[in-house]
């Protein structure tokens, strides 16, 4: 199990180091530099600026500058927002983020699966049809749809919660629905999905002939298999709700970490862009490693690979 | 995704490995037209599955052949007419310019509906050469290669497709390539299994004996084997890619003005839904009703091609 | 009192493409300690018959249209769901066919053994799993105390056959209902399993319902035969009495493929064409288009009723061909090779 543990995080150490190279490539590909702006400035100042940057340097050199500065935790500086490093601005803005995500996601597993057990165990009934057709309606309304509707009817028409900014409890209601609905969906077909297949699996049979009851039968026998599907959707639900972030965090005036990639995306913040793409990246190699680990531990088959 | 409870749940059982796609035999392929009988006998009788059929037809019909007929100009403003509701003149209302909002919605349709096809084919072409590549191959070849999707699997793909964006320039071809590259992932993986679970058949042996070439044995007997489910997840991947690229246009960095796409009108729409809301409920309704009927299209031909996993 | 006794079971699918009349009008009876094969081809009703019993059949689609099974004075078939869990896995257990999946892979042998044990008696966990280690030595499990915390993909499909016959007797059943428990399994190992369901019979005194396609199985095995063919009972009777005096053209030319008892050399005779087809209702005799012995008359209406020959002997006493001859003549006489026509190279077949 150590061993395992330590491969899948070497294994993760190496995806970021990739993602990292990516990402390094990408922003260098970009024309133009973060400090050509729309004000004139003198060519001899911004050579200065850039020199400062070491945007003078060769692209191998400042890869390999970058990459020592962000192993030592150091992300440089935000050249579009002067005075401020990337680390400051993480800092502000990832503590709303993570509230904002992990409630999302919270949210979307504490409705989603408790609906595709349901789902599964009272197939072609209404207890089936009802969740599993609202999951569809889920699953075609993206975030950016989603939102400006529940915005519409919550905040504006019926006027129950705020629409805009982040400044008490109430203010996550919405966005954090809106993200973490559209999971919830997800979460509830292949939880249904996952538990189905287990339900028609031969070993129930087995247990009815022994005299188990229905719910020991879910709960003992089908719940451990049935869960995996969606647990392995974990970390693409991660993913998804960090780059649904993007849209929510907009939607909403959320001062999250999702407004400031896109901002800096488009400004050509190069280091706020690396920064952020490595935490993210992080967030999700971490989350996979741990769906692996849970994997492993409800699937004794597993164990010897 | 499901194809990910496939590898956990059947790990044990080599045979069951390739279950998820339905196996088509060299029978199927003699009797070919009995097998595809069978099936549209199977998918007319989904009710839903056919109604999200016909809907699907009419907002094709809708956007494409619509423009054609409106009196209006999708870019032509009157400043006069700005931003009035639904009326006999203008069904759909206007927008803040005084555009035709019918017409609008027309002409994003068919922008989301060309990056749905185009970009599903560059996902398909990607997909069904990897796939059937590492299959066909098999041994240590397809076990890295598929490694390399299970890694991309777990990726930050939009970040990627952001940064795409923003370095390469906004233009509608490179998003198109930019989303299949993304999207081909699933395909790969299901064409790889349909590819192993045909292998295995006497009727590929046969024609390796009568040293055909690899590349033929390709052609010839394995992709039209697997067309089943390529044809299944391409329909399920045409909601996914337009949900991509409505994302991207949300974000400002997919279609451009003057075009545009659904998702740039929802993104209109939600600026003014204070004031305005139809400019975000016409729009956001044909998006959602096109991505449902596509859903619905792809989980019928899946029940129809398929009738084993029909139980679900 | 007869254990068990089945009268006129029937149970239909009622599926998308019409009504499968799986099991029809099926009866017969048990005695304590007591051994009944159940033979047919596949698709001729014999394992929906004992899941019938068991209700283990999915409803929908599957419904038990009608019958009694009564089972020490109770009615299985009509238990509700409560008394039902009582008596599965208690009184009446099951093997199944595939080893392979009954099992649950995601919990220990322990945890599948004692089940059934804490289920329907009050007994503390540490002494279940003792009797669980007992169970598991009683079937020829090796290292027992050790392997009975192990998962089920680390034993062999023999032995995971092994650790069923335990689970299912573990609690001393009256009944126990044998689903072609060797069909699955290799070839070396089909007589093992044979000898250790016989051994924990005597050991027990428990009934076996023994289901099977190989009436070469029956012989040596059972104390009363059933013969069944499309969902509908062929013959019934004593062990002997099927075998050395089989009546319905099914059960003899069934017999005709046992191997052993066929010539060395000869070609190995199997039943020309396919089982019926029984979402469609069969006239007459469901053996009627495969027969062997020549036709006298056109099958429609009900299908024959059972004739007792001897005491205990019934028969599906059909109307439409004349049986009256010995199997073999009418096979000689359809053009099969006898043994003397044989060419002299045909020994390299057996």
């Amino acid at each position: 199990m150590l061993k395992f543990i330590a491969l899948r995080l070497v294994q993760g150490a190496l995806v970021l180091l990739g993602i990292y190279a990516v990402t390094f490539l990408l922003v260098a590909a970009t024309p133009g530099s973060p400090f050509s702006s729309e004000r004139a400035i003198a060519p001899e100042i911004l050579a200065q600026i850039e020199a400062f940057y070491g945007y003078d340097r060769p692209i191998g050199e400042r890869f390999v500058t970058s990459l020592g500065n962000v192993l030592q935790g150091e992300f440089g500086p935000s050249a579009v927002y002067a005075n401020r490093t990337v680390t400051q601005i993480i800092g502000e803005s990832f503590p709303v983020s993570l509230k904002l995500g992990s409630i999302s996601l919270l949210l979307a597993l504490l409705l989603g699966v408790p609906a595709g057990i349901l789902a599964a165990v009272k197939r072609n009934t209404w207890l089936d049809y009802v969740p599993m057709s609202v999951s569809m309606a889920g699953i075609c309304l993206p975030t950016f749809v989603m939102g400006p509707l529940l915005a519409l009817v919550f905040g504006l028409i019926l006027q129950w919660l705020p629409v805009a900014g982040w400044y008490g409890p109430e203010f996550v209601i919405l966005p954090a629905t809106t993200l973490g609905l559209y999971y919830a969906a997800y979460f509830a077909r292949l939880t249904r999905g996952g538990m189905l297949e287990m339900l028609n699996q031969d070993f129930v049979r087995t247990a009815r002939a022994k005299g188990v009851p229905e719910s020991t039968i879910v709960w003992k026998h089908c719940l451990k298999g049935g869960l995996i599907p969606a647990i392995t959707f974990l970390g693409p639900a991660l993913a998804g709700i960090i780059s649904g972030s993007f849209v929510v965090e907009t939607i909403f005036q959320i001062p999250g970490l999702g407004q400031w990639f896109v901002r800096a995306a488009l400004n050509r913040d190069d280091f706020l862009v690396l920064g952020l793409t490595v935490l993210f990246a992080a967030m999700i190699v971490i989350m996979n490693l741990l769906v692996d680990i849970v994997q492993v531990a409800l699937n004794p088959r597993l164990k010897y690979d | 995704m499901t194809d990910h409870s496939e590898t956990a749940v059947l790990g044990d059982k080599p045979a069951t490995a390739a279950a998820g796609a339905p196996v088509i035999t060299e029978e199927d392929l003699v009797e070919g037209s009995s097998l595809w009988k069978d099936a549209w006998s199977r998918l007319k009788k989904n009710k839903l599955a056919v109604g999200s059929l016909a809907v699907f037809i009419f907002i094709c019909l809708f956007c494409v052949v619509g423009p054609f007929l409106s009196p209006y100009d999708a870019n032509a403003q009157d400043l006069f007419a700005g931003a009035e509701g639904p009326s006999a003149d203008h069904w759909f209302g206007t927008d803040t310019l005084g555009r035709d909002l019918m017409v609008r919605v027309m002409e994003g349709g068919r922008i989301s509906l060309l990056v749905g096809l185009v970009a599903t084919v560059v996902a398909l072409a990607i997909g069904v050469i990897y796939g059937a590549t590492a299959g066909y191959v098999g041994g240590k070849v397809d076990a890295s290669m598929m490694r390399f999707v299970d890694l991309l699997y777990a990726l930050p793909f939009t970040i990627f497709v952001i940064l795409l964006m923003v370095a390469f320039g906004r233009s509608m071809w490179l998003m198109f390539v930019a989303i299949g590259c993304v999207e081909w992932l699933s395909m790969a993986r299901i064409v790889r299994s349909g590819v192993i679970s045909l292998k295995k058949q006497e009727f590929v042996e046969a024609a390796v004996s009568l040293g055909y070439s690899h590349r033929r044995i390709i052609i010839r007997h394995l992709i039209p084997n697997v067309l089943g489910p390529v044809i299944v997840i391409s329909t399920l991947t045409v909601p996914a890619v337009m949900l991509l690229e409505a994302f991207l246009s949300f974000l400002g960095l997919g279609v451009q003005p003057p075009n545009a796409s659904w998702g740039v009108l929802i993104n209109e729409g939600q600026a003014n839904m204070e004031i305005y809301p139809w400019l975000l409920l016409f729009p956001a309704g044909f998006f959602a009703v096109t991505l449902f009927c596509l859903n619905f299209i792809g989980d019928g031909l899946r029940d129809a091609l398929d009738p084993k996993s029909a139980k679900d | 009192m007869a254990l068990l006794e089945v009268n006129d079971l029937t149970t239909h699918f009622h599926t998308r493409d019409g009504v499968v009349r799986a099991v029809d009008g099926v009866s017969f009876s048990l005695d304590r300690g007591e051994t009944l094969g159940i033979v047919g081809e596949s698709g001729s009703g014999k394992s929906v018959t004992c899941y019938s019993l068991m209700r283990l059949i999915p409803e929908p689609p599957g419904r038990i249209e009608r019958g009694t099974a009564m089972f020490d004075g109770q009615d299985l078939l009509k238990m509700g769901p409560r008394e039902l869990r009582k008596i599965r896995g208690n009184r009446i257990s099951i093997i199944f066919q595939d080893p392979m999946t009954s099992l649950n892979p995601y919990l220990r042998i322990s945890t599948q053994l004692v089940e059934a044990l804490q289920m329907h008696t009050d007994i503390d966990r540490k002494s279940a799993v003792n009797k669980a280690i007992a169970a598991l030595e009683e079937v020829g499990i090796p290292e027992a105390s050790k392997r009975v915390h192990s998962y089920p993909h680390e034993f062999s499909g023999g032995m995971r056959q092994r650790v069923m016959i335990a689970m299912a007797l573990i609690t001393e059943p009256d009944l126990l209902i044998a689903d072609e428990p060797t069909t699955a399994l290799d070839v070396t190992v089909q007589a093992q399993i044979m000898d250790i369901i016989k051994q924990r019979q005597n050991d027990l005194g428990t009934a076996v319902i023994l289901v099977t396609h190989d009436l070469g199985v029956v012989a040596g095995t059972c104390d009363k035969v059933l013969v069944m063919y499309g969902g509908r009972e062929m013959e019934s009777g004593s062990a002997e009495q099927i075998f050395y005096h089989p009546r319905h053209p099914y059960t003899r030319a069934l017999q005709k493929t046992i191997p052993s008892l066929q010539a060395k050399g000869q070609e190995l005779f199997t039943i020309p064409g396919l089982p019926p087809d029984v979402s469609k209702p069969i006239p007459g005799c469901a053996f009627y288009p495969r027969c062997p012995y020549p036709k006298t008359g056109t099958p429609e209406g009900e299908r024959p009723a059972l004739a007792e020959i001897e005491p205990g002997h019934c028969w599906s006493a059909c109307g439409f061909c004349d049986s009256s001859a010995p199997i073999e003549t009418v096979l000689t006489k359809a053009g099969d090779v006898a043994d003397d026509t044989l060419p002299e190279t045909a020994g390299s077949n057996a």
